[in-house]
């Protein structure tokens, strides 16, 4: 067992800190948001400068071969600054599909344009009905002459209408629930057919739903082995909750920074608000809920590569419990902690407690996954 | 980073998890399965047995006995150790006392005291707390006063565990009156619990046990020799007593122990009309204690292995307080949770009565025994530094409030 990151990880964490020093403050997103994009296109130029965007791409496809760890912390200085930048969506979520179910040809087509930041993904799979039911799609692909024909629609894309391609899960067979029969299919963002209402998220990122209406793909745009999707998805599924993990254990410790930084320098009945015991036991709490969350982000990163299906599941589906409660812990009492100003859109920490909110029900939340360990008891 | 662990430390697991099942008595891994805790001679002839084999006095250095472990090897073992489960070692000699006198005792301090306190052939205990002197320990009382090669000591100590067993005590004493602060006026020494004019008094605690004592000390005269460190530099041993390695404090392994019993418990007991097990909310409430439990874990992991790469020098990790707390939280749920899973079966008390019908009734055994332990885990947030005093650690050595 070994907690410490390697000199090359850390000198990353300091690139990625010095580069969001310059160009992230709360102020700064504040005018990144207003761009037409609901991000900077600049600093994500920056980004693909610094080697973040292929950061996770084996060296042949431009990328820097960096593993979970690597996402997990730079993740963890995005959520410091909450990122807009369609980062999730398009290195780990879409980049983890294509990494895992392309052919060579796809991985040559996609990973080296994302590196270099001139292609950005989307990951279409949850539809309205399903809530988090992986398995609950029905969305069809049909063949048609010597290709596929795709219809239905999915729902809250993060950064759907960012992506210049879309990684859309439908039912080349099987029906509603079953586990086979799903297909990945990678969509041109300007297909025919391919129509996206966006908007904004509570976390002030872009989302989309994204209706597919008799959309034309071929068959070199299918992602992996026909039927066989779900496998893909849900590994897919467990990069994005490591990946938030970390990026969790990032917001809250700049709540708890800040919330520190305020108790300090408060004053109600002439003493700074931090030194009375009732306060001091509130941060103390948080503090163990951001150290508990940490050791759980951990364990997610450190799952995702792990061959045992059901040890992997398992693991991540505590971690998604843990870091979840955590992050909603550490969020309300951030807030109470700061009384009025913590209510207040303009004011930082509201923005962290939405970000959390938002990443505490991606891909299912404590309730689902503390269900899901239930059915395990034995 | 890597969260796995090494092929050595899984082999290392394998190799105590061996030992144990290989060796630890029968009688006493019986009665420890149904719940009980272990009896005098239980922990005794178990420390002897690991001390035999080199793996008692765990964080000395090897010529004193310690068997050279890592702090990662040491926490693999505690924790197999309650998992088994077996008796722990008496923390008294091991974590505190042992440390304390290879710190701070004198040559022939070490050699009189060391081997038998790790072969438990004295058994030690604290005087620490007094009954105006809880969470405020600087305040205490107890006096010792010079008299030639002597200090003749008046006060008394409370909450004393196992002083009913106990050969040796180590005191906190004030031999300062005067001292312009009150941690500067206070002295360490090793009190046997054999002079006269010592009176131990039992307090029987609400699990119904005999474990508390109050300790009375009317003009007991203890030897100068037997003071550790400089006279009124007390508070410095005690300081380095309290915050040494502190890794263990979570005692994780009891609480898997007592979430298995309970999950074992669970498929034998009905709640409408099928086994327990099968009820939703009781496995979300065993899914929720193994969330807590896994965080406790890693982050234990955390604390140990950077006292590993510190070697073991320094202050002590002030995220040892956020163990203290989370691990008394959650032995205090686990707990509960078998005291829930026992229902009805929670409240008779197996003792005397019961046990002397001579008909065996291990569910209600169990369930008698899930409640005392219930019961006297209500202290773990108490002993050790209350969690509030923890939270007010946290605060002043993490959040510089």
């Amino acid at each position: 067992m070994d907690f410490e990151p390697s000199d090359d990880q850390r000198l990353l964490v300091d690139s990625v800190t010095r580069l969001l020093r310059d160009s992230y403050d709360f102020t700064r997103r504040k005018s990144h948001m207003a761009l037409p994009e609901g991000y900077s296109p600049a600093v994500w130029a920056q980004f693909a400068e610094l080697g973040l965007l292929g950061l996770p791409f084996a060296e042949e496809y431009g990328g820097f071969g960096g593993g979970a760890q690597e996402v997990m912390l730079v993740m963890q200085a995005f959520g410091r600054v909450l990122v807009l930048e369609p980062y999730f969506s398009t290195v780990v979520l879409g980049g983890t599909a294509v990494n895992l179910a392309g052919s060579a040809a796809q991985k040559q087509a996609i990973l080296p344009a994302i590196a270099e930041g001139g292609l950005k993904l989307a990951f279409a799979h949850s539809e309205r009905q399903a809530r988090y039911d992986v398995t609950d799609v029905v969305t069809t692909a049909k063949r048609s002459g010597g290709g596929w024909v795709l219809d239905g629609s999915k729902t809250v894309v993060s950064h759907g209408e960012a992506a210049d391609k879309i990684v859309v899960s439908a039912r080349t067979g099987g029906e509603r629930y079953d586990e086979d029969g799903i297909t990945l299919f990678l969509v041109d963002a300007g297909a025919s057919g391919v129509a996206r209402r966006g908007y904004v998220s509570r976390d002030d990122t872009r989302a989309a739903d994204i209706s597919l209406s008799n959309v034309a793909v071929s068959d070199a745009d299918v992602l992996g082995e026909i039927g066989g999707g779900l496998p893909v998805i849900r590994r897919v599924i467990e990069a994005g909750i490591a990946a938030t993990a970390g990026e969790t254990v990032g917001a809250m410790e700049a709540m708890n920074e800040m919330t520190l930084e305020y108790a300090k320098t408060r004053v109600q009945f002439g003493q700074p608000i931090g030194s009375y015991q009732v306060v001091q036991h509130r941060l103390a709490d948080m503090f163990m809920a951001q150290e508990q969350g940490r050791s759980m982000a951990m364990l997610a990163t450190m799952s995702i590569d792990n061959p045992d299906d059901a040890a992997r599941s398992h693991d991540i589906a505590l971690a998604k419990v843990g870091v979840g409660q955590a992050g909603r812990y550490v969020s309300q009492s951030a807030v109470q902690v700061h009384g009025g100003i913590g209510m207040t859109e303009e004011y930082a920490v509201g923005h962290y407690f939405r970000r959390c909110m938002v990443i505490e029900r991606l891909f299912g939340d404590p309730a689902y996954y503390l269900a899901k360990l239930a059915d395990e008891v034995e | 980073m890597d969260l796995r662990f090494t092929p050595e430390e899984r082999a290392f697991r394998e190799e105590v998890r061996g030992f144990i099942r290989d060796n630890l008595p029968a009688d006493t891994r019986d009665r420890m399965k149904l719940g009980h805790p272990p009896r005098r001679e239980d922990t005794i002839r178990w420390q002897r047995i690991l001390n035999a084999k080199g793996w008692a006095a765990l964080s000395w250095p090897k010529e004193w006995g310690g068997p050279g472990w890592s702090a990662i090897q040491r926490m693999i073992f505690l924790e197999e150790n309650l998992m088994a489960p077996a008796p722990e070692l008496l923390s008294f000699n091991i974590t505190m006392i042992g440390p304390v006198l290879i710190q701070f005792g004198t040559d022939e301090q070490k050699q009189r005291f060391l081997p038998r306190a790790a072969n438990l052939d004295d058994w030690w205990c604290q005087g620490f707390s007094e009954p105006g002197a809880g969470s405020d320990l600087a305040s205490l009382k107890t006096s010792a006063r010079p008299e030639g090669d002597h200090y003749v000591v008046n006060g008394q100590k409370i909450w004393t565990s196992t002083a009913h067993n106990a050969d040796w005590c180590f005191v906190l004493v004030r031999t300062d009156p005067n001292a312009r602060k009150r941690q500067e006026g206070i002295s360490f020494l090793l009190v046997d619990m054999k002079t006269p004019g010592i009176t131990v008094r039992p307090i029987i605690s609400i699990d119904g046990s005999h474990h508390l004592n109050e300790v009375f000390f009317d003009d007991v005269r203890v030897p100068v020799s037997m003071r550790v460190h400089a006279e009124n530099k007390g508070w410095d041993v005690a300081k380095y007593l309290l915050g040494n390695e502190r890794t263990g404090i979570a005692r994780l392994g009891k609480s898997r122990e007592r979430v298995q019993a309970a999950v074992a418990m669970a498929r034998e007991v009905n709640f409408n009309g099928a086994p327990l097990i099968r009820d939703d909310t009781f496995r979300r409430r065993v899914a929720q204690l193994q969330v807590d439990t896994k965080a406790l874990e890693i982050t234990q992991y955390r604390v140990v292995s950077a006292y590993d790469k510190a070697k073991g020098a320094g202050r002590a990790d002030p995220l040892s307080s956020v163990l203290k707390v989370k691990g008394t939280e959650l032995l205090q749920a686990a707990t509960e949770l078998a005291v829930d899973v026992a229902g009805p079966l929670a409240t008779p008390i197996w003792a005397q009565e019961l046990a002397a019908m001579n008909e065996p009734d291990e569910l209600m055994e169990a369930g008698s025994a899930g409640t005392a332990s219930y019961l006297m885990l209500r202290a773990a947030s108490i002993y050790g530094g209350t969690n509030e005093i923890q939270k007010n650690i946290l605060s002043k050595a993490v959040l510089g409030l």
